[in-house]
This record gives C-alpha cells, sequence and structure tokens, in this order.
C-alpha cells in the first residue's frame, strides 16, 4: 500500500468539498474491493475520502411504493431488513448472497453499483427493478447508470446519496457462483411487474445490462421454455478461465428460467 | 486401557493454545532490532538478467541492504540442493540444474528470486524493491507439460537437453508388451493429474537473528521437519556448521508437504541476518504463495491394460510427464518416481507393470511433494483406469475390483513393482464401504434424481498408499540423501511429570495429544503430566521430522522404545527400593509392584529416587531419561475403499457430493477422534483436486491462477458430512500396529469424484478439476 491522506467525513457537503480539494482522490463506500486494490500496489489515491461517518447515507426507508435504501447501508443491514424482505424479497436475499459475512458487514450498495464490477450482484437488481440512483446532484436512472467496465455515470465529485426501488410484483435472483470468488459468473434478476417484465444479468458482458431479448420472449409468453429459442450474443460475453462465452450466454438463458420459474 | 490412552477420542491438548489466540507462529516472533526482508521477484517466466542496478533501491528510506545474487555467490553461500537421485536410463544421474537462493545471470519462472531488500520496515521494503532496476532479457518460454521435451522447444537449462530432468522407465518392458500382443481386451486411458498450489492457511515466513557473541544463527522458520532443515542449510547451503545453527519451527499453521523443503527466503533471511548483523524476518504474502511455494502434480499420462475374459489384470503399461518446475526443489526427483511407480499395483494382482516416467523442466514453480506426493497421482491413474476396464468388460466396477483384488491371505504380499505390502484385507473394506455407501439402493435414488432432471451417479476408489516412510536402507538403495528413521526422548522431571521430545514436527495433526496418549498408556502418567515437545534443534535431539504419514508410524514407535527403555531401568530401582529381585517386578499402569505382593511403588516415586539416589541400585545411573531411534523395517499401507455419490445438473454441469462413505485401514487408531479429523480433511483436499483446484500458466509462463479470486480452494459448503469407518488390519513390521492416515483422503478421493461423475454423465473420462463448464460440455456431448 502506498502512502494516501485518509479523511473521515460528516456530511455529504464535506465530503464533495475533500474530493474537489484532493489531486487524485477516492471516496471509500466500504472499501471491499478498494483496499484490497491499494493493499497490492495496484492502485494509489492520494486521498481516501471515507464515507462511512456520513449519518445522513445509512438506512432503509419504505414509501408507498418505493424502498429507498441510503448508498452507505452495508450488504447485511440490507439483507436483515424485515421491510426488504416484505417489498423485493429478492432484493434481500441477492444482499445476503454477496461475498463474505466479512464483505457483507462493510460492504455498502452505493459502493457496489459505484464500482461496477461486471460480476457484482446490486447491478443486476437496479437494472431489473428499474431503480433510480440519486446522487448529490441528480436522479439517475437505474438503465443509465451502468455504462462499461467499472464506468459509471458517476461525475469525479458525484457522491450517491440512496437507491430507490419500486417494489416489485414478483422477482427473483439467480446467481451462477464462480467457485473460487463466489462472484457471479452470471446472475439474472428478474422482475414480473403488472406491465410487463425486465431483467438485468450480470456477470456475463462487460457490465450488467438489461436483458433486451429475454424481456421481448417472456413478455410475449412468461414461460421458462421460451427462453429456449431466444439467441443471445456470444460476441459479447465475457470469456476466462472459468467461463467461456458460449457457457456464459447458455447461463445467462438458465438462470432466467430458473428465475421464471420461481416468479410463476 | 488407560484412561486417555490407547483408542481414547482425547480432546487436543493443543487447542487450549490454539483457540484463544496463544499459539507462537513465526510471523509471531518479534525482536529488538528487527528487520525486514522483501524479494524482488520475476515478473517474466524465463529471462536473461543483464543487469541489476540496485542505487536507487539503496538510497531509499529504511533501506538496510538490497542484496542479490552476487553478494550470495561471495559470501559463498551454495545454491539449493535436491536430495534424491534418480538414474535416468542413459545411467546418468537426473539433471540438476544450479538453483541460487538468488538468480544469478537468468530467472526461469515468475516469482523467481532476483533480489531482496531489507529495511527497517516493510513498506520501506517494498517501496525500495520497486526502485531496483534490471534490464531482463526476456526469452520465450516453456509452460505446458505435455510439450516441454518437444524436439525445437525453448531450451531451460544447458545442462538439461530437450527440458529432460530424466527419463525413468522400471518394469519388464518386452514382458508386459508380451502380455499385451495376446490380451483378450487392452483398455486405454489418456489423462492429466492437474497441478496444484497446496495452499496451507499459515503462509511460509522466516524470522533470522544472529549473535555475535556466540557466533550462533537461530532461524526460525515455517518447517515441517527442523533438523533436516538445519542439516541441509549447514550440509549443503554452507550458511552456518550445525552446531552454530539453530532452527525453529514453532506452531506452524498447516504444511501438507509444502514447508519441508529448504527454500531461498528461508536460505537468504539466515545468512542476511549474520551478513548485516541484524535480525532479519520473512513472511510470505499470499500472491507470493502461489508464486513460489512448490506446487504439486501435474502430470499427463496414458495408461494401458491387459485383461483376460473374465477381466483379470494381466498386465499394465504406464507413460507419464511429470512437470518438476524451472528447478528442482529439495524431494522433487522422488514424487514421479519411487513414490508414484512403486504404487502403480495398488490393490491388485497384476502382475507385470512397466512404468516409463519422463520427469520435465518448464518455466513455471518448482513442483515437489504434496500431501500424498506420487501416490495420488499413482491412485488416480489406477482407479481410473480399472473402472474404464470395468465399462470395457461390462462389469460392475465393484467386481471388476473383487476379481483382482490380493487375496487376504497373500499378505505380506510383494507387488511387481518393489513394495511388499505389510498387511490388507480389501475385500472386507470394499464389502463394508458399499454397505456404509448403500450401493445397491444406488439405482433407485438414481431414477429419482433423474425424475428431477439431475443425473446421479457413484464412484468407487479401492486406493492404497505407502506411507510410515521409511526403512532407512531402503531409501538409501533408491538414492535418497538421508535416512528416515525417528528418534524420541523420553524425561521424567524429578517430581513425576514428563517431557517427550519427539523428532516429528506438529502441525495441525495434533501429536501433541497422540504421543501424550501413546506414555499415558505404557508408563500410566496421567495425560496432563505429559509435554509433548517438538521442533527447536537446540531442544529435541535429531530426527527426520513430519511427512508421509510417518510420524505415529515411525516417531510413535520411538516413543514407544524410549518408554520401554524406562520401565526396565524403573524394574531395577523399585527392586532394589522394594528388596525385590528385578524379575519379580511387574509394571501396570504407572505402579512398579512385587509379583503377589502389595509392595508397590510408582514410577514418579522411581523417578524421583533416580534423581536423588540416596539408597539406589549398585553401578546404576542415575536419571530417569530415555532414549530411543527406531528405523521401520517396511513402509506401511494404509488402504480402503471410498465411495462417492454426486448429482450432477446437466443444464449448469454443477457437481454436488450428495454423499460419501470411506472405509480404512489404518490398523490399531490411537484417537480416533484426531484420525477421522484427519480423514475428513483428506477427502476435502481430495475433492478440491477433483473438482475445484486447478493452477494454470499461460503460454508465456504467468500464473492466471494467482489468487482466490481465480483458485478455488475447497469450503465447508462443497462436500457433505461424511460416512467414516475402518476395516483394520495389524501390520506385523510395526511394534504398535499403527499405519498412517494423514495422506489417505487426498489420495483415495480424487478417482472417486471423478469415477462418479463419469457414471453420472456416461463418459469415459473427464479430466480434474471437474469445473461446471468441463462437467456441462461433457454432459453435451453424452447427451
Amino acid at each position: 500500500m502506498y502512502n494516501f491522506s485518509y479523511q473521515k467525513v460528516s456530511s455529504v457537503a464535506d465530503a464533495v468539498e475533500a474530493m474537489q480539494k484532493s489531486e487524485d482522490g477516492k471516496f471509500v463506500a466500504g472499501g471491499q474491493t478498494m483496499l484490497p486494490t491499494m493493499k497490492h500496489r495496484l492502485a494509489s489515491p492520494s486521498d481516501l475520502i471515507d464515507l462511512a461517518g456520513v449519518g445522513e447515507l445509512v438506512g432503509i426507508s419504505v414509501d408507498g411504493e418505493t424502498v429507498t435504501i441510503g448508498a452507505m447501508t452495508s450488504h447485511a443491514a440490507v439483507a436483515a431488513s424485515s421491510e426488504v424482505q416484505a417489498a423485493i424479497p429478492a432484493l434481500a436475499k441477492l444482499a445476503g448472497n454477496i461475498g463474505d459475512p466479512a464483505v457483507r458487514n462493510r460492504g455498502t450498495i452505493g459502493g457496489s453499483i459505484a464500482n461496477n464490477d461486471p460480476a457484482a450482484d446490486y447491478p443486476a437488481a437496479v437494472i431489473a427493478l428499474g431503480a433510480t440512483v440519486t446522487t448529490n446532484k441528480r436522479d439517475i436512472s437505474g438503465d443509465e447508470f451502468f455504462i462499461g467496465m467499472f464506468e459509471t455515470a458517476l461525475a469525479e465529485d458525484e457522491v450517491i446519496v440512496s437507491v430507490s426501488f419500486p417494489k416489485a410484483g414478483t422477482a427473483a435472483y439467480m446467481k451462477f457462483e464462480n467457485p473460487a470468488s463466489r462472484y457471479a459468473i452470471v446472475g439474472v434478476f428478474l422482475v414480473k411487474f403488472i406491465d410487463g417484465v425486465r431483467v438485468g444479468v450480470t456477470g456475463a458482458t462487460a457490465c450488467a445490462h438489461r436483458g433486451m431479448r429475454l424481456e421481448e420472449a417472456l413478455n410475449k409468453t412468461f414461460t421458462a421454455d421460451v427462453i429456449d429459442s431466444v439467441e443471445l450474443p456470444i460476441e459479447k460475453m465475457n470469456a476466462d478461465i472459468h467461463a467461456s462465452a458460449e457457457y456464459r450466454a447458455h447461463l445467462v438463458k438458465v438462470m432466467t428460467k430458473r428465475a421464471v420459474e420461481a416468479c410463476a | 486401557m488407560a484412561e486417555n490412552g490407547i483408542g481414547a477420542s482425547v480432546r487436543r491438548k493443543e487447542d487450549n493454545r490454539f483457540l484463544t489466540g496463544k499459539g507462537n507462529y513465526t510471523d509471531d516472533i518479534n525482536v529488538v532490532g528487527q528487520t525486514y526482508a522483501y524479494f524482488v521477484r520475476s515478473p517474466y517466466a524465463h529471462a536473461i538478467l543483464n543487469s541489476i542496478d540496485t542505487s536507487a533501491a539503496s538510497a531509499s528510506d529504511g533501506v538496510v541492504a538490497v542484496l542479490t545474487g552476487d553478494d550470495l555467490a561471495e559470501d559463498g553461500i551454495a545454491p539449493l540442493i535436491c536430495g534424491v537421485n534418480v538414474t535416468s536410463d542413459d545411467g546418468e544421474p537426473h539433471r540438476a540444474p544450479l538453483h541460487p537462493a538468488l538468480a544469478q545471470g537468468k530467472v526461469n519462472y515468475v516469482g523467481d528470486h532476483v533480489a531482496v531488500v531489507i529495511a527497517e520496515s516493510l513498506a520501506q521494503a517494498k517501496d525500495a524493491a520497486e526502485k531496483v532496476s534490471i534490464d531482463y532479457e526476456v526469452l520465450p518460454a516453456v509452460a505446458s507439460t505435455a510439450t516441454a521435451a518437444e524436439e525445437n522447444q525453448q531450451q531451460i537449462h544447458d545442462i538439461a537437453p530437450n527440458n529432460m530432468c530424466y527419463n525413468w522407465p522400471f518394469g519388464d518392458k518386452a514382458a508386459v508388451d508380451a502380455v499385451f500382443e495376446t490380451a483378450h481386451k487392452i483398455s486405454t486411458l489418456d489423462l492429466i493429474n492437474n497441478r496444484m498450489v497446496t495452499n496451507p492457511m499459515e503462509p511460509r515466513a522466516a524470522a533470522g537473528e544472529y549473535n555475535s557473541g556466540t557466533e550462533e544463527i537461530t532461524l526460525h522458520v515455517t518447517t515441517q521437519n527442523p533438523h533436516v532443515h538445519r542439516l541441509i542449510l549447514s550440509a549443503f547451503n554452507q550458511l552456518a556448521p550445525e552446531h552454530k545453527l539453530r532452527v525453529v519451527g514453532p506452531d506452524v499453521g498447516g504444511g501438507f508437504g509444502v514447508k519441508i523443503f529448504v527454500y531461498a527466503e528461508e536460505l537468504v533471511v539466515g545468512w542476511a541476518c549474520r551478513k548485516l548483523n541484524r535480525p532479519v524476518k520473512w513472511t510470505s504474502d499470499r500472491t507470493e504463495a502461489f508464486l513460489a511455494d512448490a506446487h504439486g502434480r501435474d502430470h499427463v499420462a496414458t495408461a494401458e491394460m491387459a485383461l483376460d475374459d473374465q477381466g483379470k489384470f494381466l498386465a499394465m503399461r504406464v507413460n507419464t510427464t511429470a512437470n518438476l518446475g524451472a528447478y528442482l526443489s529439495t524431494f522433487s526427483t522422488m514424487v514421479p518416481s519411487y513414490l508414484y511407480a512403486f504404487l502403480l499395483a495398488g490393490q491388485y494382482t497384476t502382475p507385470l507393470i512397466y512404468s516409463e516416467v519422463k520427469a520435465v523442466f518448464t518455466n513455471t514453480a518448482p513442483v515437489d511433494a504434496a500431501r500424498g506426493a506420487g501416490r495420488p497421482e499413482a491412485t488416480y491413474l489406477l482407479e481410473r483406469l480399472v473402472d474404464v476396464c470395468a465399462e470395457d468388460m461390462g462389469l460392475d466396477p465393484a467386481e471388476i475390483r473383487r476379481r483382482n483384488f490380493i487375496p487376504v491371505d497373500a499378505f505380506p504380499y510383494q507387488t511387481p513393482v518393489v513394495q511388499c505390502y505389510d498387511s490388507g484385507d480389501y475385500p472386507a473394506a470394499l464389502e463394508k464401504a458399499l454397505q456404509l455407501a448403500d450401493y445397491d439402493g444406488f439405482t433407485g435414488r438414481a431414477e429419482e434424481a433423474k425424475s428431477r432432471g439431475m443425473l446421479r451417479g457413484i464412484g468407487l476408489s479401492s486406493y492404497v498408499e505407502a506411507c510410515g516412510i521409511a526403512p532407512s536402507a531402503a531409501v538409501g538403495q533408491l538414492g535418497a540423501g538421508v535416512g528416515l528413521w525417528e528418534s524420541a526422548q523420553v524425561r521424567f522431571n524429578p517430581t513425576g511429570n514428563v517431557q517427550v521430545f519427539t523428532g516429528t514436527h506438529s502441525h495441525g495433526q495434533g501429536h501433541e495429544t497422540t504421543f501424550a496418549q501413546l506414555v499415558t498408556e505404557q508408563l500410566g502418567v496421567p495425560i496432563e503430566n505429559i509435554e509433548v515437545i517438538h521442533g527447536d534443534t537446540a531442544k529435541t535431539q535429531f530426527g527426520m521430522g513430519t511427512y508421509g504419514s510417518r510420524s505415529l508410524a515411525v516417531g510413535g514407535v520411538a516413543i514407544a522404545k524410549a518408554c520401554e527403555k524406562l520401565i526396565e531401568k524403573g524394574k531395577k530401582i523399585a527392586a532394589h527400593a522394594l528388596e525385590a529381585a528385578e524379575g519379580d517386578i511387574e509394571f501396570v499402569d504407572g505402579d512398579f509392584t512385587v509379583a503377589g505382593t502389595d509392595k508397590a511403588m510408582n514410577i514418579a516415586e522411581v523417578a524421583f529416587n533416580a534423581y536423588v539416589p540416596h539408597s539406589y541400585p549398585e553401578g546404576l545411573e542415575p536419571g530417569f531419561d530415555e532414549n530411543a531411534f527406531f528405523d521401520p523395517l517396511n513402509f506401511s499401507f494404509p488402504a480402503g475403499t471410498h465411495v462417492c455419490e454426486v448429482e450432477v445438473d446437466p443444464e449448469t454441469g454443477e457437481v454436488e457430493i450428495v454423499k460419501y462413505s470411506a472405509v480404512d485401514d489404518f490398523g490399531k487408531l490411537i484417537n480416533p477422534m484426531i484420525v477421522e479429523g484427519q480423514v475428513h480433511g483428506g477427502i476435502v483436499h481430495g475433492v478440491g483436486q477433483a473438482l475445484l483446484e486447478g493452477c494454470q500458466y499461460d503460454d508465456d509462463g504467468q500464473l492466471i491462477t494467482a489468487s482466490y479470486m481465480d483458485y478455488a480452494m475447497p469450503r465447508a459448503d462443497n462436500v457433505p458430512s461424511f460416512d467414516v469407518d475402518y476395516a483394520p488390519t495389524n501390520p506385523p513390521h510395526n511394534p504398535l500396529g499403527v499405519k498412517g492416515c494423514g495422506e489417505a483422503g487426498a489420495i483415495g478421493a480424487p478417482p472417486a469424484v471423478i469415477n462418479a461423475i463419469s457414471n453420472a454423465l456416461g463418459v469415459k473420462h473427464i479430466d480434474m478439476p471437474a469445473t461446471p463448464e468441463a462437467v456441462w460440455r461433457a454432459a453435451q456431448s453424452a447427451a
């Protein structure tokens, strides 16, 4: 780890100010990716601006048809929340299966989506549920938030305040885990809204995306079998030692079918 | 039986300190003035070192020294050695390239040691390491086992043409070939034994301290064999004379073979602490462990069996290429040769076996012994081949094994591959395992699984292994540079408690409990009054250490022999005190009694008399402290049958082990709880190899599985609860009647798992690790 200056801030405004003053600062929102990267000397930010002390970023609230989760709410808190369990059980289940207990107790929803790891779980839910990401500057639609591998719509000094999820009719998250890292080789979050189906896919491509072809098929006939005939673009799939592009494409379909069955 | 003696599942004495955080590991050792070593490692698999410029690093904050291979050579520190000779088919010894602890002119794998930076803090050492400027001339890398010895390959070492370390044929080729000519059926199988990174929980570490007053180096190091470490560092590496070098293996958090060997870092730390007259500590991080710990396995092989029309094995032919990595690690050469080919008979009467082993160099980390060492490779090959034979003959896998088992009345059994098996009842273990696994009910379970869209499979593995290593004369004939006896000292203190010094080393196996049980059983001293001491060359007599499941079968016998000497001496002391003839003294449960009387003396009183010999037998030495050495008469041959049952999800290729039954013959069990723990751990190790662990280098020799993000270790949810039972026999040559249990699971499990998967999928073979994608593809092709 290289030297850096550490700043613990207590408000979003202070966090933004600290970032603007820093040479090459990074927000820390749990640090479950950031800190290991720094330990391996693969990242050397000048400043770490720790959001852990910003009380306004923590908490879960349900208002009418919306579940709002503060950006610094831990995965463990989301998993354990009776409100989330009641409103969107698939989301609570997703949070409860991220990483290991240490990661779930330190890692946060804001940190996860801001990092936008291609195999992270939350992005699939943000996309499928059509969530809204609220920052200190604006609201960003879940569909427009994830841009590319580790790339989001966030500006350098933009802080995620909360993520708002519409209560889902029925939803399911099916994850095929990497046996080593237990990240998603493929994860499919499927939501059956009254007016149609939305599918968020993670792990398969450079970053989480909407499974438009899957949605199209399921909006015609909501059965698992209909997925068999969907053609997925293998050339866009990730390939690594754990799963080839062809296998990933196949797994997207299998996980989708299982999500359909779970929602039936 | 004493209350906590042989056969009692005594809770582990050492767990009190381990579970309360009071263990003392090498990295826990901190001394005043300590410095930190950090190694500059090659980022290239194969390169010429044109120059190393250490000036900027030396000027970096907190740096005490930056040392290179030139400094090492200047100080007369000799290269690392390989301690076992294997003669190649050209009559020459195996090719042993120079293996300097810091590279001299060339690097040969990613992670190879180029320089060491020693600084006041680890962070300063790491900062300075980035400033060491190295001019590499990168050469093409040789990374594949199968093609390393092909013509026109890049040459790694001048001394080893075609990257060959040795070609080692064994057996009567002409006789075997002749049988194949006329056999009823020939079954063949090509397979890979996947390379593994052993990954003990505690990474390797070394902490060296030099006392300029006594000119003694004290080296704390993660070792399974402190005396062997000292011997090699002293006699071969010229670090210091044996009496001026103290090697301590304090608490060690898992070894599995990887901590047997003498590594570059340990030698460099020992050398640097004297050169700089400052304590030096190095602790491997996990990435370094992946890069530079000795790896295990890595074979590519072809196996063939000739059968008669009844499915009897007539002859076996095996062709193996074994990857030894870039250099020869300490015992590397013996692993794919003596520890492999000599186990190819397995549990069967196959009369003729021919094996040819080609050991090759590659630009990868050195490969050496890892839990089982050679025996898992042999067992996997044989037990997979047996299943192929069964399929080819239309026989049930259990039936073909029955037809070929060495019969119970044939023991001791001389195999065609050197080993003479001590004792065994292979049919008994098989039948018991089949019962435990409800083998007969499998068809019903498979049908039920099918109704859920799942493929269920069952697989057997009937293994035998050679452990309790080893008779010194036998290994000497084979080319080992050491003897493999073991030592013990059992010392009574005047107040009647006992210190047991063993030359073995415990790094998780529970010796402090098991050995205390032996002593309480034999001497009747309460177990809480017995302390087992190991791991420090300044405390314990010379001993050979722990590997090859030898500690109980060899080291335990040495302890028992020392106890016998104490009893003999105690009889003399008691006879004198009780005014009886020595021949009338009996020793039972800790008391020396005069036969037929109520006159008795506890062994603690005898010990007191021996140290305060006011009234004492004339001519008898004072003191109650005996040592013994034991050189075994044979290896010991644990054996058993493991049955694995899996469910494969054909849609995803996921494999779930739904049931695992193991019936083993370990001879007599001293602590059944500890043995069961060893069985569980071994099976998980084997399941890891079969399903998860695949160490991979790319074509440039870059290790692409260098972290837990990519290298999958088995976890609790990868295995079911195991059903473990025993079918013991009594090994006649072992005075305690014990075999060894530390490696059996890792040997028996891989073929059981892969046989089950092959059975589920209806395919001939699938290589390890049977990852979801590999299984899915196999399921596709089988469908």
